[in-house]
């Protein structure tokens, strides 16, 4: 929620619902209670003991995790804001996994971008330092219940502070690179970067 | 870069019932940079005290010139939703910013068949597609499976209901099915997408819109029918992503 300083046209008959907690609202979103799912195509079944989440590194060294291993790593449960760029928000969701500072606790590297890319397909990108420094976790809880497939079970990644889709569902790894790639929705009329507060919803946003 | 997409001043030119809850809305855009059928806008309403609220909302027809066609379902408890079907009237004002969207759309061009799946009022981007096929003369040939909860809640049913060679349309009715159909009342089945929908093996784009768990489900039985994930494009309406 938020106040239009430049007030041009008016929609005669129009008052809208003002709510609370409107601070915690970046412009143009509005606060929703249930969770929506956001997707281009179907959902993809990846079973446990096939599944597996890679670093690959811009000197092809590659940094590989079974299920088991994931799951032995030490576990956060970061509660944070979500931002949907279809214009819903939600507050205070509570999630379960694996802050990228574990992952890439080993990971040599110099590049500054990283392609996340999903089981079925899906990729984003975003530079490497929005994924590090306490900014993101690759999760497979929700609620405190094991993550639906629908909302990227077995697991996720959650990077809170850009719009949701850089949040990669049934995500499988991440590409590190000296160039930038643009992702599924990058190079689909969305942002490149997608920064809830100044509204980067579009490209040229 | 490109330029940003600037809200544009939008004029209510005409409007129309769909259906008990849905409406019509015309608006001259001017300016508008056209649009591609699967695209969507974002519509913002200002109050008199400069609060403002902002939905997105697909695009129903093709671009015709500056006029830019919507068709909206009134959400009760929504922000936006009831301003658009019960409140405005022609001759007024709100903005719109767009086209949006580059990948849940037809392209007039492209030659493969066309399966087109609608639940409710997630037939409104695939309206467009039909339309556009129309006025572009294409020749592919598009099937249509629109699920609703009974006949009184059809879009565009007059339309539809007009031979347009090379469309084929099939209704799915939830709730109450019309005297004498053959298939009783019910959710959409395997065997609805099996008979009203092309075999995998012509590898035709399938676009699904509707609520979510009409959308998962129907796109878990186009695959579970063997058509390739990449060729099934998915878009979700409904009271949190339309209201």
């Amino acid at each position: 929620m938020w106040w239009n300083e430049r007030v041009s046209i008016i929609s005669r008959g129009f008052h809208g619902r003002r709510r609370p907690d409107s601070d915690r609202l970046p412009p143009g979103q509005y606060l929703v209670d249930d969770f929506p799912v956001l997707s281009a195509g179907p959902t993809p079944r990846v079973p446990l003991d096939r599944w597996e989440f890679t670093v690959d590194t811009e000197a092809e060294q590659t940094h590989r995790w079974s299920w088991e291993e994931f799951q032995a790593l030490p576990m956060e449960t970061p509660t944070v804001d979500i931002h949907c760029v279809t214009k819903w928000s939600k507050l205070d969701t509570t999630w379960e996994g694996v802050s990228l500072d574990v992952l890439f606790e080993d990971v040599e590297t110099a590049a500054e971008y990283a392609l996340v890319h999903s089981y079925g397909g899906y990729t984003t990108n975003l530079p490497l330092e929005d994924l590090l420094d306490g900014k993101a976790w690759l999760v497979h809880r929700f609620d405190g219940e094991d993550l639906e497939p629908r909302h990227g079970g077995p697991a996720r990644l959650i990077v809170p502070h850009l719009y949701f889709w850089k949040s990669a569902k049934w995500v499988r790894g991440i590409r590190l690179l000296n160039e930038e790639w643009p992702g599924f929705w990058e190079t689909a009329g969305y942002h490149n970067y997608g920064d809830p507060w100044r509204e980067q919803r579009y490209e040229g946003d | 870069m490109p330029p940003r997409l600037a809200w544009r001043p939008a004029e209510l030119a005409a409007i129309a019932d769909e259906s008990g809850t849905a409406r019509t809305l015309r608006f001259r855009v001017p300016g508008w940079p056209g649009h591609l059928p699967g695209q969507h806008v974002d519509v913002r309403l200002t109050a008199d005290d400069g609060y403002t609220a902002q939905r997105s909302y697909s695009l129903a027809a093709p671009a015709d010139g500056d006029l830019v066609e919507l068709t909206v379902e009134n959400f009760p408890d929504g922000e936006v939703s009831p301003y658009l079907t019960e409140v405005i009237e022609v001759g007024d004002q709100v903005e719109i910013r767009g086209p949006v969207g580059g990948w849940f759309v037809w392209r007039p061009e492209s030659k493969a068949p066309v399966l087109l799946v609608a639940g409710g009022s997630g037939i409104v981007p695939l309206m467009a597609m039909i339309r556009a096929r129309r006025q572009a003369g294409s020749r592919v040939p598009f099937r249509l499976i629109y699920s609703l909860r009974d006949q009184d809640r059809r879009f565009y049913a007059e339309e539809l209901r007009r031979p347009d060679p090379g469309l084929d349309v099939t209704y799915l009715y939830t709730r109450s099915a019309p005297a004498g159909a053959t298939r009783p009342a019910g959710r959409l089945l395997l065997d609805d997408l099996a008979e009203g929908g092309w075999p995998a093996t012509f590898e035709p784009d399938c676009y699904v819109c509707g609520p979510t768990g009409f959308v998962e489900a129907a796109a878990d039985l186009l695959v579970a029918l063997g058509h390739a994930p990449e060729r099934i494009r998915t878009e979700r309406f409904g009271p949190t992503g339309g209201g």
